[in-house]
This record gives structure tokens, C-alpha cells and sequence, in this order.
């Protein structure tokens, strides 16, 4: 994260190759969604639907649900905003993996097989796709998600190195989508678990080299319900979609829970 | 339905609902009511930066900032609320600083900063380094650091509940010169709680509309899908004006095809546009500063290129962004998610390939107008007691006709927590004002009349093509004729949407019914942008009109006031009665705008 002084001048004129930029037809074809749905109003029961739909090259697995949603059925219902993988609204379960449906290229998927679409697990369903977020945010909360400083409050800026600022980078990378927790099977057994996002965001605190409750923070993560019950499976890590290294960032946590007051 | 009382209700959980929160439920009985989780809303998909004149890089300093947020405006700026903004953000940035944000550093370890389009030293002469940024996903840390503050502050939230309804009451009142007129106060809220689908009643002595913009009205758009003008509508609609709503701005860089945003600060780190023929055709447009001219005038320049033949693709249709010549560890340190979005959403490998580019719809300059304090003004210059605005909801006016880029993370924090502090200010003194009587009456036929409706019409259907029309006649160029069209268009759609079904007809989560309620929204928008576009006959910043490609200050250096007024009828703007709202001048002398 060094600041270099002079960025290079692009040149005024370059040659560019054939087809350069992508471009080209861009290939359809047919795709059969198969979506959990489920909505205590109508029944008890959770049940599958399935719809055809066709999609482009381009299109993702949110186009497809927005696809069913606006030209077969109104009321499947499912949450997201910002359509690239910022937001974090639309975690969800696509052939088994949580992922973000804006995020998921149909074409990266097997198409010749129906693509399941299911709400991510071990929060309880409201309707269709959407779960539960509220004991999600709970967990985050209780890890006190905010820098906290004992000194004195500068005029200016607190100074902190290049160094120490890339030390909890990858954690500060994190949307709270719960793609993370909602893949990890201690969580989905034991709901009481932290869980990898609260966890994570305890980190981006923890190295942060201007906060000074680290030291609570492992306290709270020393917890029964904490940092011990990771199983080291790695599914949290493989959901992702922000790449963060989750697994990583909870064996830091670990090893600072070991050797530092706690 | 249920009735809540609460000193002040912010609507809206972005960087300015979120930044007032953190002021106001400090001071008072603060609640927020927002349509998505806190942590969803747009601002968190802004990259570059924020700009602020600290100097920690080179020389700057707050007045510069001033004259390149009037310049960059095209005069239209209001140059108090510049003065006020560029002086604030210096503390806005040290705040957010102070809340935990991981801002990128210098190697002496000060908030390191970075060029922006727009920003210069000395008036102008070249670019400056003035923009202070985390990667390119400043937008994101800001968005987290706002709501990991309001946990710390225990800022009471109401998670997607939709807000609907501003009450107001009117009193009978006299100006100072003896003219009688009728005076709004504001009484509270009204929403609608998605997971119940139960009203909900909020009465405040303060209320702070921070409920974003409108990018919806296009097709092509870097905006979120649940961006459509809501609070403005509200706003519009309980007869309150908007201001210059037909400046919006293209953001030069949307992925062709896509409009997801690549931050203009890939051009702040080198990058370069390209034509079909390879060639760096801003040196042309804007020999000074290049590809780092303000985004109305590079968003042009891109469609001017396509338009002649020079765009590249099968088609034609889209220009590049050349990142090649950098290195990739300089990528990988500044620019790791919009590389990462090329990849992913074109299959386009930055170090190597320029990435297709082309204008996308990014930000409304106009909105609902308030004073610096970021009170609501029902007319020029009467104050609507308990009401604030800020964000991009609002219009102060500090963009004027084009929005410098890092200017909006700037506004939202600036005048986010004027409008917390003085809305929990104004409530201390206060008194609530009584609820009109059926409060939720207006907000439940709404919903009735959507919900029950049975007609043929797809609320899909005619989104589409509000969106295509919009894309196609009231993007970067507009004429008479491309906006007489879109308006006659528009009340054709408006016409078919009272002949709309919803399929779901359930309370819980119905996001059919919210689909359909938004397209209202986006509907009464479109046409206030438009028929306000139709009206300025001159060209100035984001708004360019073909059949009147200069700029006329003599008629229209002036804001324009839509409102709307049944009794306001001509051919083709049935409705909406326009007005104008003088420019506040302090020192700066509108000057021909060259770059």
C-alpha cells in the first residue's frame, strides 16, 4: 500500500488487437430454476417450484429470479439491491453453495441440470428466499463491531503505517451478507455459536492498530459459544464472496486469544 | 396499525440517514426507518473517495475545493453551501477517521489522497491530489463505519420499514409584507412494515428525509434496484417542490452494457479512455486535465465518440478504459474491486485488456431543496419547521449541474450531521404536532388500491419501458423532440399503470406489492425530470440540449421549483408547475467552463 509519486502517462495513441475489449454475440439458452418456496400465509409446508426461463451469457442467477419474478410469478419473493456483490442482500443457497445471486454467473453453473435456489440455512425463513436476519446482526453486535480508543482525541487524524493498516485489511472487506455463517455447520447445529462474520469483524478490531479493546473482545470470543467451537471446516471461507480469508482471520483470533492477557 | 412517538425519525439508513443518527441519538429520541437492512444501502457501493483539502499529499487548501465544486457545477451551485461544505470537510473526514474508518495512508502514516475528476490546484490549473480514499471501496467503509458507530450509540432502528407518507398539517399565516399563505408543519410519518405488512404510524417533532436517489428512472444505471425516488415522490406529492430535477449526472464509466460502476478513480490512478481507433480522445475534449474533466463532460465526450463511428464492439456502442500501461501490483493495491467486477461481469482481464465502458446513470443533482442547515424549504425561502433533507434526496444546492465525483460521501457526512444536530436541536424546543386525523388513510388506499387492483398490465412491463424511453431520449443528449416524445411516453405508461395486478396478495414480505408501489414513484419522477428538462432551453452541465447547446445565463442562471398543481395545465406538462429559485453568489464570477 505504498503511494508511488508519479504514475505513468498513458500513450496518446496505442494500437489495439482484433476483437480487443471482448464483444460478440452474446449466446442464450434455457435454464429451469428450482426454487424453495415457502409462506406460513398459504401452507405449513415448504415445497419446490420450477421454472424455464432463458437467459444470456451475461446474465446472473439474480436475472433468472428477477426473470421468474416479473414474467411468471409475482410472489416469489427474495431480497437484494445493488445487483454486484456490494450490498449483500441476496445470500443465498445455489446448488448446495451459498453464494451471492448477483455474484453467480448462469454460465459458470451446469445448465443442463435444473439450478436449485434454496434460502441460506440456520436462520429461521420468513417467506421464500428470505430469512431471518435479526440473530445474525445480534451475534455481530455483541462483539462490539466499533473502534474503541482510550487516549487522547487527536486534532488531526490518528497516524497509522502503511504496515499496520494492511494488518486487518482483508477484514474490513466483509458486507455481512452471512453467506459465512449460514455455510458453517457448527452454526447450523448450534445457533448460540458466534459464528464466522461476527468473528470476522471482531478481527478487523482486534489488529486494528488504534483500538484498544482487543483484550474484550477476546474475552468474549474465549466465550463457550466463541472462537473454540470452529471446527476448521472451511466452508465459511469457500463463501466468501468477497474472497476474505475467513478461517485464516479465526485462527489469528484464536492464537491472540492464547497468547495475549486471556 | 400502531402509533410510535419519537423526538426525531430519519428515513432512510445510507451515509446521510446514518450520519444524522449518530448526531441526533446522541441529543434525542432518535428512530430510523429504513426499507433495506442498514448496512444494504447504496453508499456502500461508492469507491473513489472523499474529497477534503487536508494537504497532506501537496498543496491544497478549502477555498480551491469551493472553486472546483462552483466550476464543476457550471455556476448552478449555490456557493454558500460550497463555502460550507468544502470548509466541514476536513472535520468530516478527521471524524470518520476518529469512528474507525481504515482510510489508506501515506508512508508517514496520514491519510493518504488521491486525484478525483474535477479537483485542481489554484483554479484550475492542474489536478490535485485532494481525495481521501480506502482502496476503492471508500464507500463501503463508510457505510460501515456509519452503522458500526449507531450500534455503538445504540441508535434504535426499524429494519425494512417502508415509509410511505410525510404528514404535514397547514396553518394559516401572514409574511412580513402582510401576505397570507399557508404554512406547512411537519407531524410525523407513515410506514409500512414489509415483514408484517402492518402500518405504522410515526409521529416526530423532527423527521430527516435521507432516503436516496432515483437512478431507477433508467435502464442504465449504477443506482440499486431499490434506488426509485421514494422520498422525493413522497415529498412531491404532499405538495412539497423539487428542485433542478432535470440535472442528472452519467457516471462516465458504467461496464457497457451493465452500468455497474468502475470509480473514476481508475482514471485517478492513470487509466485512460480509448476510442476504436486506440486513440486517448480526451486530449481533444479537455486538453488541461484530460480524462480527469469533470463526468458531464467526459460522459458526453464517450457518447460523442460512439455516435461518430469511433465506439468500439460489434456494435459500436461503447468506448474503453485503458489500464494497461499500470502495473498490476499499483492495480491490486487501488483498484481491487473494479478489476475484480471486469472480470466477473465481462470475463476482462484489466492488466491486459481494456474494459468496454459507457455512460451509466449515477446520481440525481436535484431534489428536495433545504438551506444550509439542511432544513426543507416549502417554497424559495419559507422553511418547513421539523423537516431536514440530506443526501441525495436532497438539493442544498452543492452540486448545481453536475456533481464533482467524491463530492456526494462528502455531502452525506457534512450535511448529514447538520441536519442530525439541528433536527434534535429544533425537537428539544418543540412541540409534536397533532396527527391529522386517520393519519395512515392516504398510505393504506395507496396500498389497497395497488394491492387490489385486477387489471391486465405487468408492473415489470411498463418499468421496462419507462426505462428504455428514459435511457433513449432523456440520457446525456436531449432535444425538444426526444423529450416531447418521452413525456407523451410517460403519460401513456401512467395511464396503463392504474390498469396493473399484482400477483401476490399476501401481507408478509410482499415485495410484489412494493415493486408496484415503487414504479409509482419512479413514474411521477420521470416526468418532473423531464418536463423540468423540457423547460431549461439552454445547456449547462449533466442537462445538454442539442437545440440549445450553450449555456444562457441571462435566462437561466436560476434553480428550478417543480411542483405539483392540478390547476397547472399546458399541452404537455399537465400537473407540474414550474418556477425558479435565485442562485446564491458570494465571490465567484461565473466564468466560461474550459478544462
Amino acid at each position: 500500500m505504498s503511494t508511488p509519486t508519479e504514475i505513468p502517462e498513458g500513450p496518446s495513441k496505442v494500437e489495439l488487437a482484433p476483437g480487443v475489449g471482448g464483444g460478440g454475440e452474446i449466446p442464450s439458452f434455457d435454464v429451469t430454476l428450482k426454487v424453495r418456496r415457502y409462506d406460513p400465509e398459504v401452507s405449513a409446508e415448504a415445497r419446490w417450484d420450477e421454472f424455464k426461463v432463458t437467459m444470456y451469457g451475461t446474465d446472473r442467477v439474480l436475472d433468472a429470479l428477477h426473470k421468474v419474478k416479473w414474467e411468471h410469478d409475482g410472489s416469489v419473493s427474495f431480497r437484494r439491491s445493488c445487483a454486484h456483490g456490494v450490498c449483500g442482500s441476496d445470500a443465498m443457497r445455489i446448488n448446495g453453495r451459498n453464494r451471492l445471486a448477483c455474484k453467480t454467473l448462469l454460465k459458470d453453473l451446469d445448465t443442463s441440470k435444473p439450478i436449485t435456489v434454496e434460502p441460506i440455512k440456520g436462520l429461521p425463513v420468513e417467506k421464500d428466499l428470505i430469512v431471518d436476519m435479526e440473530p445474525f446482526f445480534q451475534s455481530y453486535r455483541e462483539i462490539m463491531p466499533f473502534l474503541i480508543n482510550n487516549g487522547h482525541e487527536p486534532t488531526r487524524e490518528r497516524l497509522q503505517s502503511a504496515e499496520d493498516r494492511e494488518r486487518f485489511d482483508d477484514t474490513t472487506k466483509c458486507i455481512l451478507c452471512a453467506a459465512c455463517t449460514s455455510s458453517c455447520p457448527v452454526f447450523w447445529t448450534d445457533g448460540q455459536y458466534f459464528g464466522p462474520a461476527a468473528i470476522v469483524n471482531a478481527h478487523r478490531f482486534i489488529f486494528d492498530s488504534r483500538d484498544d479493546a482487543g483484550d474484550m473482545r477476546l474475552e468474549i470470543l474465549n466465550d463457550k459459544e466463541g472462537v473454540w467451537r470452529c471446527r476448521t471446516t472451511f466452508n465459511c471461507t469457500e463463501a466468501c464472496p468477497r474472497g476474505i480469508q475467513v478461517t485464516k482471520a479465526i485462527a489469528e483470533v484464536k492464537q491472540a486469544v492464547l497468547s495475549r492477557s486471556v | 396499525m400502531q402509533v410510535h412517538k419519537y423526538d426525531v425519525v430519519i428515513v432512510g439508513a445510507g451515509g446521510a440517514g446514518m450520519r444524522a443518527a449518530i448526531e441526533s441519538g446522541q441529543r434525542a429520541h432518535t428512530a430510523v426507518l429504513t426499507k433495506l437492512y442498514p448496512t444494504r444501502s447504496h453508499t456502500g457501493a461508492a469507491q473513489g473517495g472523499m474529497c477534503a483539502a487536508l494537504a497532506n499529499v501537496e498543496e491544497d487548501n478549502w477555498e480551491w475545493h469551493t472553486f472546483d465544486t462552483i466550476k464543476g457545477g457550471d455556476y448552478l451551485v449555490d456557493q454558500d453551501a460550497a463555502e460550507v461544505m468544502a470548509k466541514e470537510a476536513i472535520d468530516a473526514v478527521l471524524d470518520l477517521e476518529k469512528m474507525g474508518l481504515p482510510f489508506n495512508r501515506t508512508p508517514e502514516g496520514k491519510i493518504d489522497q488521491r486525484r478525483f475528476g474535477g479537483h485542481t490546484r489554484d483554479h484550475g490549473k492542474a489536478p490535485v491530489r485532494r481525495a481521501c480514499y480506502a482502496a476503492d471501496r471508500t464507500g463501503h467503509m463508510i457505510l460501515q463505519t456509519l452503522y458500526q458507530n449507531c450500534v455503538k450509540h445504540n441508535v434504535e432502528f426499524y429494519n425494512e420499514y417502508y415509509v410511505l407518507d410525510l404528514l404535514m398539517v397547514e396553518e394559516d399565516a401572514v409574511r412580513e409584507d402582510g401576505t397570507p399563505y399557508k404554512q406547512k408543519r411537519v407531524a410525523g410519518v407513515v410506514s409500512y412494515d414489509l415483514a408484517s405488512g402492518e402500518l405504522h404510524v410515526f409521529q416526530a417533532k423532527s423527521v430527516i428525509f435521507a432516503s436516496g436517489g432515483v437512478g431507477k428512472v433508467f435502464k442504465t444505471t449504477s443506482n440499486a434496484h431499490t434506488l426509485t425516488g421514494d422520498g422525493m415522490g413522497i415529498a412531491f406529492r404532499r405538495g412539497l417542490p423539487l428542485e433542478d430535477m432535470e440535472f442528472v449526472q452519467f457516471h462516465p464509466t458504467g461496464l457497457a452494457g451493465l452500468g455497474i460502476l468502475l470509480s473514476e478513480a481508475a482514471r485517478g490512478e492513470g487509466g485512460i479512455l480509448r476510442n476504436a481507433d486506440g486513440e486517448r480522445f480526451m486530449e481533444r475534449y479537455a486538453p488541461t486535465i484530460k480524462d480527469l474533466a469533470p463526468r458531464d463532460i467526459v460522459a458526453r465526450s464517450m457518447a460523442l465518440e460512439v455516435r461518430e463511428g469511433r465506439g468500439c464492439g460489434p456494435n459500436k456502442d461503447y468506448v474503453l478504459l485503458d489500464l494497461t500501461h499500470l502495473e498490476p501490483a499499483h492495480i491490486d493495491a487501488k483498484l481491487p474491486d473494479i478489476t475484480e467486477f471486469a472480470r466477473t461481469y465481462l470475463g476482462v482481464e484489466p492488466y491486459t485488456e481494456p474494459v468496454p465502458v459507457f455512460p451509466t446513470a449515477h446520481y440525481a443533482m436535484g431534489g428536495i431543496p433545504t438551506n444550509i442547515k439542511g432544513e426543507v424549504l416549502q417554497d424559495n425561502d419559507t422553511v418547513v419547521p421539523g423537516l431536514y433533507a440530506a443526501g441525495e434526496v436532497a438539493c442544498v444546492s452543492v452540486h448545481g449541474s453536475n456533481r464533482l465525483g467524491t463530492n456526494s460521501l462528502l455531502d452525506i457526512n457534512v450535511f448529514g450531521k447538520r441536519s442530525g444536530i439541528n433536527a434534535a436541536e429544533y425537537a428539544k424546543t418543540a412541540d409534536f404536532v397533532e396527527l391529522p386525523e386517520n393519519p395512515e388513510q392516504y398510505t393504506m388506499d395507496l396500498l389497497e388500491t395497488v394491492r387490489g387492483a385486477a387489471g391486465t398490465e405487468r408492473v415489470a412491463q411498463i418499468r421496462k419501458e419507462l426505462q428504455d424511453i428514459m435511457d433513449a431520449n432523456v440520457q446525456v443528449f436531449r432535444d425538444e423532440r426526444s423529450l416531447t416524445e418521452a413525456l407523451n411516453v410517460i403519460a401513456s405508461l401512467r395511464e396503463r399503470y392504474k390498469n396493473i395486478s399484482v400477483q401476490d396478495k399476501g401481507k408478509r414480505f410482499n415485495l410484489d406489492l412494493l415493486e408496484a408501489v415503487e414504479l409509482g414513484f419512479l413514474l411521477d419522477m420521470a416526468q418532473v425530470m423531464t418536463v423540468a428538462a423540457l423547460h431549461r432551453t439552454e445547456s449547462r452541465g449533466g442537462h445538454f440540449r442539442e437545440d440549445f447547446p450553450d449555456r444562457d445565463d441571462e435566462n437561466f442562471m436560476k434553480h428550478s421549483m417543480c411542483y405539483l398543481d392540478a390547476d397547472a395545465v399546458t399541452d404537455v406538462t399537465a400537473g407540474i408547475r414550474m418556477d425558479t429559485k435565485p442562485v446564491v453568489f458570494t465571490r465567484y464570477e461565473p466564468m466560461v467552463r474550459k478544462y
